[in-house]
């Protein structure tokens, strides 16, 4: 089982608050850019619920 | 039927603990009653987007999870008392609410100036506020910010974006001066004037007419748009004659239990949100609130950790833990992109350095109390402040 993540990169400001959550799917490069894994497994995913919901523009979503 | 965890407040802190409550294990009735009509969602794109674009509730609402589409959301009430001993909420419609555990997150409203009503006055802390306040901001409308705090400098940038005139008036030395300290807060002053924002330090409102505020010292400052930006204040009048502290906000223990005036703490009452003041180890032992965005979520994981835990009968298995979370903030005001992480408004007089970058650039500067590093501020920096933000929690001195 995998789960699939979306971040909406009109949204993203590159605050980095993803990466404290989740590190295996989070990064902010040498740009301060976010990089992102688009999918992952299924045990990630309260990992990457908290990345959600840390996210001040709410930018990130699990595609269900 | 078991009554239900009553969680007055149904905004994000709210919901966070309503969902912590079912990861803890928590799996009886839940009820958050709120006074705002909309469902919990993201409140800083109040300050931002929603007044410059089309926003409707759809866009900000926080998504709804499985485990908490269960729970009882009964919007548009508002908690006018408790009673203690009887676990009893009582709602402005005279409805009685009786609980198993209460949580508290009825968070903050804006503070207003005492004048007399007059067309085009705003305060921003819901939705519909910013939704009304939008539809004043057009090209060529004078405003005016009365405060100067993170919320007021970001109104003044997306006014002056959207084609406003826009003035400042504030009782401070600086913008932002209070967590940012006096070195950065002149730095930034500087850039937003230079975007357009004129301001007016050290100034007072003292009456406001259909046209124009005017100041204590008799200067008249034209303005179609009042905005009241100049703080908060908690919504815990409904706790009184409870026995809690209320001495500013609702004072709780480190496992964010409500405490009482004669220092007791409630195993089945807790606070969240930027409401509660509880002790963060990361600093000292002082109880403090903190108004940053992090909280309500910070806050309502641990609540709902404890007390789930104290549903199931082992409350200091949770209670146990010590709960220090990062305080983080950021804001946007043009191209400025302030990140900062602990709390800088703690750092001695002198305790404001540049760490790296310089002033007029992307900088980080560093706050220290007694040489240790309490808070961390980024202009155009994000990555590089990460060393910093573990710096802070780890109470480490400066390297």
């Amino acid at each position: 089982m995998t789960i699939k993540i979306d971040v909406d990169m009109s949204l993203c400001q590159h605050y980095g608050q993803c990466v404290f959550e989740a590190p295996e799917i989070f990064a902010l490069n040498e740009d301060d850019k976010l990089e992102y894994v688009a999918e992952a497994d299924e045990s990630l995913r309260g990992n990457v619920e908290n990345a959600v919901d840390v996210c001040p523009m709410q930018a990130i979503r699990i595609v269900e | 039927m078991t009554a239900p965890v009553l969680i007055v407040g149904a905004a994000m802190g709210g919901l966070r603990t309503a969902e912590s409550l079912r990861r803890a294990g928590y799996t009886g009735p839940i009820r958050a009653i709120g006074d705002e009509v909309h469902a919990p969602y993201n409140r800083p794109p109040l300050s931002k987007d929603v007044l410059a674009t089309e926003v409707t509730h759809a866009a900000v609402a926080f998504p709804a999870r499985a485990e908490t589409a269960d729970v009882e959301w009964m919007l548009g009430a508002r908690a006018t008392s408790v009673d203690l001993p009887t676990h009893t909420v009582t709602t402005a419609d005279g409805h009685e609410h009786h609980y198993s555990a209460l949580v508290i997150a009825t968070g903050l409203r804006p503070r207003r100036l005492d004048f007399p009503p007059r067309a085009g006055r705003h305060a921003i802390r819901t939705l519909d506020d910013a939704l009304a306040l939008r539809a004043e901001l057009v090209p060529g409308a004078r405003v005016v910010v009365v405060g100067s705090g993170f919320l007021g400098c970001e109104l003044a940038a997306t006014a002056t974006k959207l084609g406003c005139a826009v003035t400042v008036v504030t009782p401070s030395v600086e913008p932002m001066v209070r967590p940012l300290g006096a070195m950065l807060a002149h730095e930034l002053r500087g850039r937003l004037e230079g975007e357009g924002v004129a301001f007016v330090l050290g100034a007072s409102v003292a009456s406001m007419d259909d046209d124009a505020v005017t100041l204590a010292d008799g200067t008249r400052i034209a303005a179609d748009v009042v905005i009241e930006a100049i703080g908060s204040d908690c919504n815990s009048e409904w706790l009184a004659g409870s026995g809690l502290d209320l001495t500013d906000g609702v004072l709780a223990d480190n496992a964010l239990r409500a405490v009482t005036v004669d220092g007791a703490a409630h195993d089945d009452v807790y606070v969240v949100g930027d409401i509660a003041r509880f002790p963060n180890p990361m600093f000292d032992d002082v109880a403090r609130r903190v108004e940053h965005w992090n909280i309500p979520t910070d806050t309502g994981r641990r609540a709902g950790a404890v007390l789930g835990a104290a549903l199931a009968g082992d409350v200091e298995s949770a209670a146990s833990i010590p709960f220090a979370p990062m305080p983080s903030f950021w804001s946007n005001q043009f191209d400025l992109k302030l990140q900062a992480y602990g709390l800088p408004g703690l750092a001695d007089p002198d305790g404001v350095r540049v760490l790296e970058g310089e002033l007029g650039g992307d900088v980080a500067v560093g706050y220290f109390r007694a040489e240790r590093l309490v808070g961390v501020v980024g202009v155009g920096l994000k990555a590089a402040l990460l060393p910093y933000r573990q710096q802070i929690a780890t109470g480490g001195t400066e390297a």
